[in-house]
């Protein structure tokens, strides 16, 4: 089982409510996000290219944070979903500093806190917050490991797919379709 | 071509302004390297022979280090988001995190310190070996604690591990310079700090070489000292005021041109502490991401 999300970017329109269903779901203390949008515009006018990204924890395949904490407590869990036990976490910020996405934040009680994939709402057969509130059917989320899933197939349909930042070697899992 | 990009709901991490380790960090590696450096001197001292004439370096150098140490952890701890968790250091050893390596170096450090300083007869020569061989595994780790965060294009160099490592024996020489009490002594170790502050600015030298002849990211980070916002405290508090300086003032009163004055000590001391600041700083905002 391999976990992982694809984002339509040509669908997305940057609305942010992905970002308001997480921290609605996931109780995201105020000033902090587990996901965030990254609008870019590239080129010179009046020849410009847009891009907006739902962008979050990649749960790399290679998680580089993982290596970097010295307690345990960040782990790959099932699917490959990049967890912390809060309980083993000490607040050093290796991991923090580790990740190549800055997609780690130390949460006020003192624990490094990221996205899960909401894995609680996984484990009960239902989607991920951002995915299922998403209003333009941008975010797909599903099993690569399953070539009949929603993503493989997504990845499969010959448009072009992009990760962000793969020479950082981190093998993210959450895809972009151009 | 320009590229603009805007983010919102945002941590701050992904903004430009990261924020992971404070000052607390680049006080703890000094003091650490610090302690290191005293560790090596003393140990050093023993096996070539010197234990009589460099007796502040063997038998008050390891003291001093402990209370480094001690300061430098306590600096530590005060990083740490979840103090009540600290002892979670001690029950786990994990073989790829250099920061699990480190919390278990600390702990065998101390009674090595102890040790070395109280040392006597057939116990001195072993005790000196450890407290070398221990004293390096803390300078180098240090520095390999940065240098293993792929993450952040600036770390990401082995040159970091000898670099803090010689920059600890520089200040720990520079310590027991100022603090000695015999003139031999003293004078004995400003050599030593020469020879130290010499390789240090080689191992500078070749960071940055590393990062501006790198790829993408690593001359991005190399821009950091090399025009970016980094440049004016990297070249004049670092290499100026904490090597340049202080090996021309020691070189002179080496050479007997001028008296050894508490300048040069003082200003290597400064120096460590302002390159692992600059180090610390500007590693956490070089990244992959160039948008």
């Amino acid at each position: 089982m391999r976990y992982a999300m694809v984002v339509d970017m040509k669908r997305c329109v940057g609305c942010a409510a992905c970002v308001v269903a997480c921290q609605v779901e996931n109780d995201v203390p105020e000033g902090h996000c587990r996901d965030w949008i990254a609008q870019e515009t590239r080129g010179t006018f009046p020849d410009l290219a847009l891009e907006i990204r739902s962008e979050r924890c990649n749960q790399c395949t290679a998680a580089p944070c993982v290596p970097q904490c010295p307690t345990g407590a960040s782990h790959i869990a099932e699917g490959g979903v990049v967890l912390v036990h809060k309980h083993l976490c000490t607040g050093c910020k290796a991991c923090v500093a580790g990740c190549p996405y800055d997609a780690r934040y130390v949460h006020p009680d003192g624990y490094i806190d990221k996205c899960t994939f909401c894995i609680h709402r996984v484990r009960e057969g239902r989607l991920p917050a951002c995915v299922s509130t998403c209003p333009t059917f941008a975010m797909h989320f599903g099993d690569l490991d399953d070539p009949a899933s929603e993503v493989s197939r997504l990845l499969a349909s010959g448009r072009a797919v992009k990760v962000n930042h793969p020479e950082t070697g981190a093998k993210p899992n959450v895809f972009f379709l151009v | 071509m320009r590229s603009e990009l805007e983010l919102y709901g945002v941590n701050p991490g992904i903004s430009d302004q990261l924020h992971v380790w404070g000052w607390e960090i680049p006080v703890y590696l000094f003091l650490g390297g610090l302690a290191a450096g005293l560790m090596v001197l003393s140990g050093a001292s023993v096996l070539t022979g010197r234990t009589e004439r460099w007796r502040f370096t063997n038998s008050v150098g390891p003291l001093i280090g402990f209370v480094a140490l001690v300061v430098g952890m306590g600096a530590l701890f005060l990083d740490l988001e979840y103090k009540l968790h600290v002892f979670r250091f001690y029950t786990a050893f994990k073989v790829a995190s250099p920061m699990s390596w480190g919390s278990w170096i600390l702990v065998l450090v101390f009674p090595a310190m102890l040790l070395g300083a109280f040392s006597f007869g057939t116990w001195r020569r072993p005790i000196a070996i450890l407290n070398v061989v221990l004293g390096s595994a803390l300078g180098i780790y240090t520095g390999i604690l940065l240098g293993a965060l792929g993450a952040r294009p600036f770390w990401n160099s082995g040159v970091l591990g000898p670099l803090f490592l010689a920059s600890g024996i520089s200040a720990a020489a520079a310590l027991i310079h100022m603090a000695a009490g015999s003139e031999d002594e003293r004078r004995a170790l400003a050599k030593v700090d020469v020879v130290a502050l010499g390789i240090e600015a080689v191992l500078l030298a070749l960071l940055v070489i590393q990062l501006a002849t790198g790829g993408e990211a690593s001359r991005r980070a190399a821009d950091l000292v090399l025009g970016g916002p980094f440049t004016a405290p990297f070249w004049v508090l670092v290499v100026l005021l904490g090597i340049v300086l202080p090996l021309v003032i020691q070189g002179l009163a080496i050479a007997r041109r001028i008296h050894h004055t508490a300048w040069g000590p003082a200003l290597v001391l400064f120096g460590g502490l302002a390159l692992r600041t600059v180090i610390v700083y500007a590693g956490q905002v070089s990244e992959w991401r160039g948008y």
